[in-house]
């Protein structure tokens, strides 16, 4: 009895003085900023930040190989409190959400051919650059939502992809992965937004769609400095936006273009014109 | 006569019986030629004509554009109408010579006929460039490119590919059976560009007539003839190679780093016309099948021609459901019957609507069905599913960039996985995260 | 509307398809299991169809109820889960309880298989796992057998052993083979002996084996490498000591060892992908089998070993990879 009583006790005591010699000789130096920036990151591990993981931008920016304002889900805040534990300066940025740029539904858009193959837009994007004939327009096939880590996104039953405002913390994943840049960062702030991705120009949109921008800058004439023009594309001058002039230009848009996504939408209501019945 | 294949491959049915013994037509010209610039691998041709412009049958309309590039050519004498993005089988919108046909049909210059023995190898190649030959079995490869090996490969073996697996198309067998004398006269063309010291025809055991046929003139010539077991794909260049001459291409090489060299057997017959007439490649042998045709067979087609005119010429059972150029294992399918036939279309097949299933799409159960199928030694479904994981890494590491894209796996797959499509997506990924790095 | 001109449908290439679906693999499977069923209902009557008929309809039930409750797409139209229903029921004594059917379907169905994800996700057997747990569980119950009665329907179970326990039963006591055991070797062919309710007849089993075989549902590899082993292993004891190791014939035809080379080992989901695994995993199975049932403590090794290397076909998968064509040897690959 004793003897069994010794020879196990003298054996745990030897492990574990085993044990603490190996942690203490093995220890791995870790930086203790390391756990606090682990802390304020928003712990999410998406990898919007172009790291595998929170812990492993921690380690970067403890390293100093990475840039302060990565972390997109966390905004403005953690930016500040990383800043605060690294001991620098930084110019915060606005809180960013992403926007879908199309709300053109099967009814009121061209579809180029009937697809048939894997639910995924950047596979369909592949065949003859996909099953829609505006090259810019949401596809709906779900690439987006399978990549979004917070679930903010969905196809909805017009067949596009609709942001949740709510969940979005703009990490930026969705619009990495959408293969005709559908998707955008635009500040949480606004939420008009002109929903139209298409280059081309306004006899070529009609041919394909009812509610696309046909760049016939209206909308710049009524609310001058709310909105510019990218070639035939008009988009929101975020930062310079005038309620009550951008309300004007949202109702004289001849193809219902500009949306408050805040407020809920409302169906389609265009009609097409004698010119477009034809087409 | 040799009897080995190659490990893997399928059977899918051949349904060549409707078209294999119908003798071909000549397709009447269509109202309106389309002919893009861009029908080859490497540079597209640059315009060398404009709207308004009056071309003969066989005038350069596209000049060459750096040395893996081919001038493209008017298909008929007539009218440039526009030259200008048009509807191209590759889904895009490409630049293409719009011709309107005069109906003379009248040659732009005089064609002498010259026996290719007083012609030096130089000479022949720049014949060939001139003439526009590409590979014709699809790939559009510029041949005067590859019967000129950089130094120190040298051929000596050369094999002529008239093994035509893919289902319903019989193109390559017309050609053999009504332009035999090209084909001879190209096979001396080709034994004496490439300086080989075998020749090989490979066909399939489908087409044992033609052996019968060729093998008294193969023989004069010294070239055998190889006859393989029927199997998809038995056409696809390096399995070829290996069922006539054991020799495995290394996987980032090509055929002629086992001293191969590899032409279909209408770039051959189309090397004829080239190097003894000088005249240029505007017409291919195209087999019009599939179960919506009315009238199905091949048709000599000039280059241009859109298929909605080939599929009026042939007849459309009901409206067209879905319409591929090429074949159904690695053909693709077409958005608009508006685009036109290329140097490279072996075939346009037109399906109805209850022919068309769609993929079932269920999860994988390992069966290895497609393990057994690949004709590369792959693992399809473990590709696949990294690349729908976006897991490239994994997927570069089980040798993804390998896959020659022949379709076998998602033939065999009981899921119906779409499994080239994925391993598609991860070979362009790949390949695009190598060029941005 | 405008935009509805009829349009062609596109689609990635190969646009042809093979027609083997997964249902159609699976219904084979199903006809093949037939000619065990009815040899089964023949030899054991009522109880034997009851607990079939218990074990597929449950099946099923359980998977579309699993399905629906975690909003899963219902797949149970592939027919795997009929064909898992049969294998439990197949792995069960003949005249086991209703009870012990719907717990060894539930534990096959729900922790077997969906809970990893649905059909192509298990690791292990579905059915083997089943018939483990219980056996573990309900010791008693999963070694109660009864004596075939051939013909007779609806008369009442007879207890007997089976040729395994009785050779571990008389070894043990003994220390060497019973003399002649009843019925050997002709009867086990047929299926006079007792046992679970699907490996009692080796012939019946092996025509349904030569078709899935026929139908390449299935492929000689994991069948070749397991019953080979088998044989060379317990010939070898055989030779070694005679009157302590039986003949590899009576390997052969008793306990699950048919059932399990042909029917379990080769399941799809949890066995190696190519060629050379499958031969390396079934020469595992083989090796377990015979291990176990001469040294082990449980008569019958088949289970344990095919789940055993069921845990190791990952592994298999893994690094037995074969070489790209082309490729050379020191051609990176994992």
């Amino acid at each position: 009895m004793l003897a069994a009583v010794i020879s196990l006790g003298s054996l745990g005591c030897f492990a574990a003085i085993l044990l603490a010699m190996a942690a203490r000789r093995f220890a791995v130096k870790v930086d203790p900023r390391q756990a606090a920036l682990l802390d304020v990151l928003a712990g999410a591990n998406c990898g919007a930040c172009g790291y595998p993981g929170c812990s492993a931008y921690a380690r970067a920016l403890v390293a100093g190989t990475a840039r302060p304002d990565l972390c997109r889900p966390g905004g403005p805040e953690t930016l500040a409190r990383i800043a605060t534990i690294l001991d620098m300066e930084v110019a915060t940025g606005e809180p960013q959400i992403a926007v879908v740029r199309c709300r053109g539904n099967r009814r009121q858009s061209r579809a180029k051919y009937d697809y048939q193959g894997l639910e995924d837009c950047r596979a369909a994007q592949k065949l003859a650059f996909g099953p829609k004939t505006c090259p810019g327009g949401c596809l709906g096939l779900g690439s987006c939502v399978q990549h979004c880590p917070f679930g903010a996104l969905n196809i909805n039953e017009q067949g596009l992809a609709e942001v949740d405002r709510d969940r979005c913390t703009g990490c930026g994943l969705c619009v990495s992965v959408c293969p005709r840049q559908v998707l955008a960062l635009a500040p949480a702030r606004s939420h008009i937004h002109v929903q139209c991705n298409s280059p081309d120009a306004g006899r070529k949109v009609k041919n394909y769609c009812h509610v696309g921008c046909i760049g016939c800058r209206l909308c710049m004439k009524t609310a001058p400095e709310c909105f510019v023009m990218e070639g035939f594309l008009a988009k929101v001058n975020y930062g310079h936006e005038k309620p009550t002039a951008m309300a004007d230009a949202m109702e004289r848009c001849p193809h219902h273009c500009i949306q408050d996504l805040a407020e809920p939408r409302e169906t389609a209501t265009h009609s097409p014109s004698a010119e477009e019945r034809t087409s | 006569m040799k009897r080995r294949s190659f490990p893997g491959g399928t059977h899918p049915p051949q349904h060549k019986s409707a078209t294999a013994d119908t003798p071909s037509e000549i397709c009447p010209l269509p109202p309106e030629l389309v002919i893009p610039l861009a029908q080859h691998v490497g540079a597209p041709a640059v315009a060398c004509v404009n709207a308004g412009q009056r071309v003969g049958r066989g005038q350069v309309v596209g000049k060459p554009n750096g040395f893996v590039s081919v001038p493209v050519h008017a298909s008929t004498s007539g009218l440039v109408v526009a030259v200008e993005p048009r509807p191209h089988p590759c889904g895009a919108e490409l630049p293409a010579v719009v011709l309107q046909p005069d109906g003379d049909d009248v040659w732009a210059e005089e064609y002498l006929t010259q026996s290719f023995h007083v012609l030096t190898t130089e000479t022949m190649l720049e014949r060939i460039r001139e003439a526009g030959v590409v590979g014709m079995g699809g790939a559009a490869f510029p041949t005067h490119v590859k019967l000129d090996p950089p130094h120190g490969k040298t051929i000596d073996t050369a094999i002529v590919n008239a093994v035509e697996c893919e289902p319903w198309l019989t193109a390559d067998r017309r050609v053999l059976l009504e332009q035999r004398d090209k084909v001879l006269t190209g096979l001396e063309v080709l034994q004496k560009i490439s300086g080989a010291r075998q020749m090989w025809i490979g066909l399939e055991d489908n087409q044992t007539d033609v052996a019968a046929l060729l093998a008294p003139h193969c023989k004069q010539r010294g070239v055998g003839i190889a006859v393989m077991p029927a199997k998809y794909p038995q056409g696809a260049e390096r399995q070829l190679i290996y069922a006539i001459t054991g020799r495995r291409v290394p996987t980032r090489g090509l055929p002629m780093d086992v001293g191969v060299l590899v032409q279909n057997i209408g770039t051959v017959a189309a090397l004829t016309d080239a190097v003894t007439r000088a005249r240029p490649l505007i017409e291919r042998m195209v087999t019009i099948s599939g179960p919506n045709v009315v009238r199905p067979r091949n048709l000599r087609v000039r280059i241009g021609t859109p298929i909605a005119h080939l599929l009026k010429h042939c007849g459309l059972r009901e409206e067209a459901a879905k319409v591929l150029l090429g074949g159904p294992m690695m053909g693709t399918a077409q958005h608009t019957l508006a685009v036109p036939v290329l140097r490279g279309t072996s075939g346009v097949l037109a399906f109805r609507r209850q022919d068309i299933t769609a993929p079932a799409g269920g999860s994988c159960l390992r069966c290895g069905r497609c393990v057994a199928a690949c004709p590369m030694h792959l693992l399809p479904t473990f590709i696949a599913d990294y690349a729908r994981r976006d897991a490239l890494d994994l997927a570069e590491r089980f040798a993804a960039r390998n896959c020659i894209e022949c379709g076998s796996c998602s033939f065999v797959c009981p899921a119906g996985i779409p499994l080239v499509q994925s391993i598609r997506y991860a070979k362009g990924a790949i390949l695009a995260r190598r060029r941005s790095t | 509307m405008e935009f509805s001109k009829p349009l062609l449908t596109v689609s990635p290439s190969p646009h042809l398809h093979s027609g083997m679906t997964t249902s159609g693999m699976m219904g084979t499977v199903v006809l093949a299991l037939l000619p065990a069923c009815l040899v089964a209902v023949y030899l054991f009557g009522l109880p034997a169809l009851q607990v079939l008929l218990i074990c597929v309809v449950s099946a099923a039930a359980m998977e579309v109820l699993w399905q629906k409750a975690t909003g899963r797409r219902v797949t149970v139209t592939d027919g795997s889960a009929a064909v898992t229903g049969l294998l439990v029921a197949f792995n069960l004594p003949p005249s086991s309880p209703w009870w012990l059917a719907l717990l060894g379907v539930l534990l096959a169905i729900v922790v077997g298989k969906q809970v990893f994800g649905g059909l192509g996700h298990n690791p292990f057997n579905p059915a083997l796992v089943a018939r483990i747990v219980l056996l573990v569980s309900f010791p008693t119950i999963m070694t109660h057998w009864s004596a075939p009665q051939p013909g007779r329907f609806f008369a009442d179970a007879v207890t007997a052993a089976t040729p395994l326990s009785e050779m571990q039963a008389t070894v043990t006591l003994t220390g060497s083979l019973p003399q002649n055991p009843t019925g050997f070797p002709t009867g086990y062919l047929l299926g006079n002996m007792a046992g679970c309710l699907g490996e009692v007849s080796a012939l019946a089993l092996l025509f349904g084996a030569l078709f899935l075989l026929w139908r390449r549902v299935i492929s000689w590899h994991i069948p070749a490498s397991y019953l080979g082993t088998v044989i060379i292993l317990s010939s070898l004891f055989w030779v070694i000591d005679p009157s302590r190791y039986p003949n590899p014939v009576f390997h052969l035809l008793s306990g699950g060892l048919m059932l399990g080379a042909f029917y379990m080992a080769t399941d799809l989901v949890t066995s190696p992908l190519t060629g050379r695994g499958m031969l390396l995993y079934g020469c595992g199975c083989g090796l377990f089998t015979v291990l176990i049932r001469l040294f082990g403590s449980y008569p019958e090794g088949v289970a344990f070993s095919i789940l055993l290397m069921n845990a190791t076909t990952p592994l298999i998968d893994r690094y037995l990879v074969p070489r790209p064509f082309g490729m050379s040897r020191t051609g990176g690959l994992p």
